[in-house]
């Protein structure tokens, strides 16, 4: 009853192919950006948006482009971290060196150039498959870490080895560094996701999502019915990478203000974005906003849960919180392959009968 | 003999003895993919899991201590004896059995007949819970493990070969453990192979490895195969979480060494027993001789990123490793 697709008639191509075709999913989108636009800003904190809202938003990028790759073509990669890196230490070497070009559009630029390097970590896709290649961007992960920590130009030489974002303002109000108000911050990220979400969903839908779909499902017979898995493949990479290095660069810019590479972009972040992508669920935009929603959440939540509830010591909390995130990966595995994102659709299915099921 | 050559062999030496524990880790890869096609990411975190296992049973701390000092607000640390370590060994061997069992039980049941990349998934769960637990149960600070192994330079041969080189040279520095790993390397490998060409429950195996539904037509029980490998794998962790241990002490990074088997076993191919050995080697030498002669130049700590870079440039060439075998693909 509440969720219909019939009864729902278009008279234009110009309808049928626009991007929500389904009436409930369409005014859903608009009250979501409605909400997410103009009524979140007024009432965040800092709290709000450093715990959880920023790096909810961040995270989505970086799940959406990981399940481009993974979730639509296939790859499997665990160079997440690696190339967030390049995006932000792109973003980094662009705002230093052109101080009086628009931040935002460095971001942009911070995602063409991590998109380049996927491409050439991308090349050896052709060739081999399946975690082969999950062990080869591990190669991308470790050499792209310790290129930025032993390379000095990329730090600017800086006596730390640390990168931090000098003050950009956008209309003059500040995004980066240490002025930046919560919902500035909060703002520059959603316009971000809200714009790449919706050219993901787009591009996945569209005749090129179809071709990375095909490669996915079964490559060789992808080839066979024309599909060119050089330009899939690679363009998966691309976007995906540039996707990724928007991420990175809006982590390091607009979350974070200074990271040291290691530990802000090492492999525990790819496996983190890699943990999103499962238990929001392969091959899907929505399932990369929940389970990007989901793993930023548990954290916060158990926290105070066991350490400001049960006061038990931090320590313990973090490891307990390990084993809760592997046992639910293994759980989503076995239980829904395809992720909360399933879970939504079987939840659409149900609403379609509710209250008057067979 | 000039000494810059002599340093290059020692750094080879010393390089070769690394490999010889990469191999080990890798092994535990190679038997579970054989005989259950799984990719098992999982394998040095169990490693970690069963060196940490031992050093709790040996010094008699209490599982689960910090937990149950958190929740009831008691202060139990150690029961007070200390095991003795063959009896800690033993007991070890049945807790990864257990955990064998249960892994069966809980997780590879469910996932039958799904796809490998899914498998591979799961195993990094596996490898995150397992992680979890180990902290839980232990404890997480850094443990020294002691089981009676040798340790220190051998001043044996570092006599002996002293006299190789001019007035600057020392002779060759190899440490004692690396050699006792190098010899229960080699025990390991020549008793897995006699075990799985002689004995029923190997053949038993290798029967799986070669093909899933036939292996069950004959009437040989999957389930009662997995246990086994998962167990035999345990094993080999345990072996290699010893070797680790004793070397740098039982502590997170362990886990790592995991991921450094992953380039090893690309090497050698990911069903091949003997291409863990040789590809364990290669990486060994290769990365120790990288930093020696280039590392040093380019600023160093080469080690963490050269095993991947070499396996990522090998697999453009040949993509089923040295001793794989080559993989055939069918729509």
């Amino acid at each position: 009853m509440f969720y219909r697709e019939a009864g729902d008639f278009k008279t234009s191509y110009r309808e049928d192919s626009q991007t929500f075709p389904i009436k409930f999913d369409r005014y859903r989108y608009y009250a979501v950006l409605l909400v997410a636009l103009a009524v979140v800003p007024f009432f965040i904190d800092s709290y709000w948006a450093n715990a959880l809202l920023v790096p909810f938003l961040i995270y989505a990028i970086a799940a959406i482009g990981l399940n481009i790759l993974t979730g639509y073509c296939g790859q499997v990669s665990l160079g997440t971290g690696g190339f967030m890196a390049v995006g932000a230490y792109a973003c980094y070497k662009l705002m230093t060196a052109f101080p009086d070009v628009n931040i935002l559009l460095h971001i942009i630029a911070a995602g063409g150039i991590t998109a380049a390097v996927g491409v050439l970590f991308g090349l050896p896709s052709l060739r081999i498959k399946g975690f082969y290649l999950a062990v080869a961007t591990l190669a991308a992960q470790f050499f792209l870490i310790w290129l930025f920590n032993k390379v000095p130009w990329f730090y600017n030489y800086s006596a730390s080895g640390q990168i931090s974002a000098p003050e950009r303002t956008v209309f003059g109000i500040a995004v980066t560094g240490p002025h930046t108000e919560a919902w500035a911050k909060y703002l520059v990220c959603l316009l971000f996701v809200a714009v790449l979400a919706w050219v993901a969903r787009n591009l996945t839908r569209g005749s090129i999502g179809r071709s990375w779909m095909a490669i996915r499902d079964m490559d060789i017979a992808a080839e066979i019915i024309g599909v060119n898995p050089l330009k899939a493949k690679l363009t998966a990479f691309a976007v995906s990478s540039f996707y990724i290095g928007i991420a990175g660069a809006l982590f390091f810019a607009v979350y974070l203000g200074a990271v040291e590479v290691g530990e802000a972009f090492g492999i525990q972040k790819s496996f983190l974005i890699l943990f999103m992508i499962i238990i929001g669920g392969l091959g899907s935009i929505f399932g990369s906003f929940a389970g990007a929603a989901f793993l930023v959440l548990l954290p916060v939540l158990l926290k105070n849960v066991l350490v400001g509830t049960l006061g038990w010591p931090t320590d313990l909390a973090a490891h307990i919180e390990l084993m809760i995130v592997g046992a639910l990966i293994i759980v989503f595995l076995i239980a829904e392959p395809h992720g909360l994102a399933q879970l939504w659709r079987i939840a659409k299915e149900k609403l379609r009968l509710w209250p008057f099921p067979h | 003999m000039p000494d810059q050559f002599l340093f290059a062999v020692e750094v080879m030496i010393n390089g070769l003895m690394a490999g010889v524990l990469y191999a080990l880790v890798a092994l535990g890869f190679v038997l579970i993919f054989k005989a259950s096609g799984i990719f098992n990411y999982a394998q040095g975190v169990l490693a970690l899991f069963a060196a940490l296992t031992l050093v709790g049973l040996q010094n008699g701390q209490i599982p689960f201590a910090h937990l149950i000092n958190a929740a009831f607000g008691t202060k139990v640390h150690y029961f007070g004896w200390t095991m003795p370590t063959f009896l800690a060994i033993a007991l070890t061997i049945v807790v990864m059995v257990l955990l064998a069992i249960a892994i069966e039980r809980f997780i590879l049941k469910h996932l039958v007949n799904q796809e490998p990349i899914i498998l591979f998934m799961a195993t990094i769960g596996l490898a995150y819970f397992l992680e979890g637990l180990g902290d839980v149960m232990w404890g997480a600070d850094v443990k020294t493990l002691d089981v009676g192994l040798p340790q220190g330079a051998s001043e044996w041969i570092e006599d002996r070969s002293a006299v190789l080189g001019g007035d600057g040279f020392y002779g060759f520095f190899i440490d004692k453990l690396d050699i006792v790993a190098a010899l229960v390397a080699a025990v390991l490998v020549i008793s897995l192979t006699l075990f799985s060409q002689y004995s029923k429950q190997g053949r038993a195996l290798r029967a799986v490895a070669d093909d899933h539904q036939a292996a069950l037509s004959v009437g040989i029980s999957l389930r009662f195969i997995w246990v086994l490998v998962w167990s035999i794998a345990g094993i080999v962790a345990l072996v290699a979480g010893i070797m680790w241990g004793a070397k740098s002490g039982v502590q997170f990074s362990l886990s790592l060494i995991a991921l450094k088997a992953l380039p090893v076993l690309m090497l050698g191919g990911f069903t091949s027993i003997p291409g863990a050995i040789v590809g364990g080697l290669i990486i060994g030498v290769g990365e120790k001789l990288f930093e020696f002669t280039i590392g040093q130049m380019i600023g160093g700590a080469t080690e963490n990123w050269f095993a991947y870079v070499l396996a990522l440039v090998f697999l453009v060439f040949r993509p089923q490793g040295l001793f794989g075998e080559k993989i055939i693909e069918r729509v």
